[in-house]
Formats: structure tokens, sequence, C-alpha cells
């Protein structure tokens, strides 16, 4: 029987030939990653509840600062401080200010088929590249940090076999929504969402990224692409080297497949407060907004920026509304700004922040009030997940967000 | 096999880790100052009426979202003994049996179940409601050990002669 992508990682990061789904394996992780969320508990779980803690592998590890940058009260300095202190203890890599996480990790880190864990859900982004990132808690990456290894149940793999091309206009991040709308927020839950078909040649590894970072919002482990010629390039513009190149076999077992035909595709809005409660955006054409977030590790790559820009170039933000645009990278930032795209952004009365999680994670930047409304290219609209637990979010593509800026109310690019 | 009742809290669909625990109180110190704010987008009163030995149970996809573990942490120290719902997050599962907090798969209970009513949960087999018996799939043993030790970390130390 052959194996997946998913498998293929799995095996090898288990020193066996083959895996199956449904057996439990032991893990050799190829790098762990973890934010100022969690990583403060997981240090205070090292020093007070072991008792003779070593790192398996410091070269290893990445910390990054992304969550409250720069920290915003004396609570978040002092987490903040402590994952700081134990990095340079440990010569761990640590970058702070300089993006969010999972943007730090794809320009700088992730190989195709190594298996990663982050503390954080959002690590599956990282199958845009071909490697196996899924999202664990500090415990698990305690364990992990400590001996190197974890256990996995191996997920059945489900695939998306994508036809066709977007039309002008239709963005992955519509593409994304519309999938877990069709499939439900548990749709792929415990279960490896694999793309694949001619549809994927016609996205970047951006799209990609787009495509594989929402997949945690369907409940799968991770999302994953081959890596492909696309994919390769990318790596060697970054300087780095594949660890693997799989590709699944013509005879590997999937759970489920599906047939998605791009081109079908419209411009859509998640309402408030589930990712898979998607609609058509013309049917909540007219709500009004209070705010507009361009940004987070789904979508605020540059990319999404050029879009952004384009639209709002001349105009101006409504009178009623912030409109917050936060790169996802330092990198991201400089070619922003080589392009202009800053410029025009701040000509257009938006708000341009440092690289961080910002308004997407609801805490140290742009929160909303009692029963205001955001539109945003972040991962999430759960209840309160920006701000105030009457306050409500609709999640939307870079160009639907930036034409409601500066219509004031949600409206089609 | 381990044998409780318990007065149930019924939840709905989809209860996801910022209604769990919201972010803005993630800073504080201890999951102790955390706990009071527990489900409070949803409902601000219930983790002051929740007792020792109450059960929560709940639909589809419970503990969505965030890998915060801060989440099953809160419900552990609220002092819920098991969530039962039709079917849990990933993560957040991962996160609760590393927390040895028991959580069991059943597709009907929530359907049927009114909210303060006491229900019997035979671990592994059972949930015993108005008479009716609810099947429950049994875990692995490795995840039954880590449960009953206390969580992940709990085990690795009895594993490793230090407990």
């Amino acid at each position: 029987m052959g194996m997946t992508i998913a498998e293929k990682i799995i095996a090898a990061a288990a020193g066996v030939d083959h895996v199956k789904p449904g057996d439990i394996h032991t893990v050799n992780l190829d790098r762990l990653m973890s934010n100022d969320g969690t990583t403060h508990l997981t240090v205070d779980m090292y020093h007070n509840k072991l008792t003779n803690p070593r790192i398996a592998d410091p070269e290893k590890l990445v910390f990054i600062v992304d969550h409250n940058v720069p920290a915003d009260n004396p609570k978040t300095a002092a987490a903040q401080k402590k994952m700081r202190d134990f990095a340079r203890e440990h010569q761990i890599d640590f970058w702070e200010g300089k993006g969010v996480c999972h943007q730090i990790m794809m320009e700088n880190y992730v190989c195709p088929g190594e298996l990663i864990f982050g503390a954080d859900s959002h690590t599956c982004t990282y199958g845009a590249l071909g490697a196996f990132g899924t999202g664990v808690g500090c415990t698990d990456f305690l364990y992990g940090m400590v001996t190197g290894t974890s256990w996995v149940l191996v997920p059945e793999s489900v695939k998306f076999n994508l036809i066709g091309k977007l039309p002008e206009g239709v963005y992955p991040r519509d593409l994304m929504l519309t999938i877990i709308g069709q499939i439900g927020a548990n749709g792929c839950n415990y279960q490896v969402m694999e793309f694949c078909g001619e549809g994927a040649k016609t996205l970047s590894v951006n799209d990609r990224m787009v495509l594989c970072n929402l997949s945690v919002e369907a409940g799968a482990k991770t999302g994953i692409f081959e890596a492909d010629e696309i994919a390769l390039a990318y790596l060697q513009e970054q300087g780095r080297k594949p660890k693997a190149v799989y590709k699944s076999d013509p005879d590997a077992v999937y759970a489920r497949e599906y047939t998605i035909d791009l081109s079908a595709v419209e411009q859509v809005i998640a309402r408030p407060d589930f990712v898979d409660d998607v609609v058509p955006a013309k049917e909540v054409c007219g709500v009004k907004i209070d705010e507009a977030f361009l940004g987070s590790c789904n979508n605020g790559r540059i990319e999404e920026l050029r879009i952004g820009a384009g639209i709002i170039k001349g105009k101006k933000v409504a009178e009623s509304v912030r409109f917050l645009v936060v790169p996802a990278s330092l990198s991201v930032y400089k070619q922003a700004l080589k392009e202009g795209l800053i410029d025009i952004f701040m000509e257009s009365g938006a708000i341009v922040m440092n690289p961080n999680c910002s308004v997407c994670w609801g805490s140290c930047q742009g929160v909303i009030g009692e029963n205001e409304v955001l539109i945003s290219t972040g991962t999430r609209n759960f209840k309160g997940r920006a701000g105030h637990p009457s306050s409500k979010v609709y999640l939307g593509s870079a160009a639907t967000v930036t034409a409601s800026a500066i219509a004031g109310e949600i409206t089609l690019a | 096999m381990e044998t409780f009742t318990g007065k149930v809290w019924v939840l709905g669909d989809d209860i996801d880790t910022d209604i769990i625990i919201p972010t803005e109180y993630l800073a504080l110190k201890t999951i102790d100052e955390m706990k009071q704010y527990g489900f409070s987008p949803l409902r601000p009163e219930l983790a002051g009426l929740i007792k020792e030995g109450d059960i929560i149970v709940a639909g589809k996809n419970f503990g969505c979202g965030s890998s915060r573990e801060q989440a099953p942490e809160i419900i552990k120290a609220l002092g819920v003994k098991c969530v039962i719902a039709k079917s849990f997050a990933r993560i957040f599962f991962r996160n609760s049996i590393n927390n040895g907090l028991l959580l069991m798969e059943q597709p009907d209970l929530y359907d049927d179940m009114t909210e303060g009513d006491v229900i019997k949960v035979t671990v592994n087999e059972h949930v015993e409601y108005q008479g009716r018996f609810y099947q429950i799939a049994s875990l692995p043993q490795n995840l039954v050990d880590i449960i009953s030790a206390g969580g992940l970390v709990k085990a690795m130390r009895k594993r490793n002669g230090l407990d």
C-alpha cells in the first residue's frame, strides 16, 4: 500500500519504512518553534516540574516574540523577559519584533520533508513548502524540547484536487474560506488536508500558505502541498535546501477526496462567530464596520499589501473606520516600503503598525469595544476574539477588507 | 473500572478556546487567577457556578482554535471531572490528556441531555442517564496511563522513577 506525503514524513521521522493511519509512532522532531503566547509557561515547567532538566538539541529550537510586540503591560513584559533570558542562557535562536512566528519560520527555517512542532495552532502553515508542521500545547513542546522526540497518531489524509484557476479579483483566502464553509469547522478533524492537482500549480508559495494556515480552522492536523518546482524555487531564493522531497504514491489511501473548481470560487465572507459560517460577500454588503485589519500570518504578506494598496491608492479610509495595516514580517515591511505601498496606506489614513500578530489575536493592538464590528484578514472570528464579547468579526480577503475600509461598510472590491 | 456521578452543564457546538479562556486574561500569572473568567464570553456566571466533580456535556468540535494549554487547565482547575462531547478539536484533545483532564466522545448524549441533571459515568464503558446507557469508546492504554498519572510530565517522572 502506498503512502501520502504526510505519511512519508512521519515514517522518516519515526525511522520506519511504512506507516498507516491509526498507528502511534515515536518521532524525532526536526524543529520546535515557540512564541510569547505560552513560552513562559514552558520555561516555568522546565524549571519547576523537571528534576534534571536538559535540552536535547538547542539548535532545533526557535523562540519568537510576536504576540504582544512591543510588550503592552508589566505582565507581558515579564513573560517575554523570562523567554528572552532562557533563550540567551541556552543559546536558542531568538527573534523579537521581526514578524509573526510562522512568517519568520517560512522565511528562515522550514524545509520540505521536515516534521516541525510549534506551540501555536497555525504551525500547519509550513505545509506550503511540503513540511509537516503542527500545533501543540506547551506540555507537548516541553517534552519535545527535553527529549527531541514526541509521539504522533498517524492521521488519515484527505485529498483536495484543485482544478482550474481563480477568477480575477478572487483570492486564495476566498478559496480556503469556501472550502471550510463546505466541509465545516471540524470537517477534517485530526486529518491532513493534502492540496494537489493542476489548480495547485496556479498557486504561489504565499497562496499555498493561505490555504495551509487555515487548515486548522477545519480541524486538520496540518495542510500540505507537494514541494514542487514552485516551492523549491522559493526555497532556493531563501538559500535553503530540502531535507527530502516527497510525493504521494499513486496508490496512497485517502479518507475522502474532493474536487474543487477554482474558477467557480467567488468573494466570500465568514460571518461572526464561526469560521465555517461562510456566505458570498455580496450577501453581507452594507454591514457597517468600525475597524478593518489587513495583516496576520494568514494574509499579511507582500502579495496582500499590494492588493490592498492597489485598491486604496488615491482614496481615503472612511472617517468612521480605523484601518490597521500590519506587515507579517520585517522583510515584508521593507519590501512594501521599497514599492511605495506604505506611503499609499499612510496617505489614505491607515494606521501602519510594526510586524506582529496584532488584531488577529485580540490583545495588544486594535482591540475592539462593545458591539463594535471588525472586518479582518485574520485567522479567526470567534466570539470576543478581537475584544469585547459583544463585538463581531467578519473574515474576508485583503481586497474585501480594504474596499470595506474605504466604504465604511462591507462592500465588494 | 472507575465510576463516578456528576451534575451536568450543557454547552453547545464549536466551544472554542477563546470562549474557554479569552486572550485578555492569558497574561494573568496563575491558572487560579484565570479560572474565574472561564467561558465568560458565552456565560459570564458559569465559572462561579461549577462545583468540584461537575461534568460538561457539549456538541461537536469542543476546544477548537488556539493551542493555548490554559484552556484544559482552567476546566480542570474549576473542578470539572470530565468533558463529554460529540467530538473534540485535536490540539485541545492532546493538551487535555497531557494535563490529566478526562475527555470522552459520545455522539448522542448531548442531544438528549438537560442541564442540571446528574449522570453516572463508567470510564471506558458507558454513561448512564435516565435509565439509558450511552456507549463510550475506550482510550488506548498509553493515554489512560498519562491521564491517571495526572498528565504527561507526571507520567514521565513516574516512568523515570522520580515520583
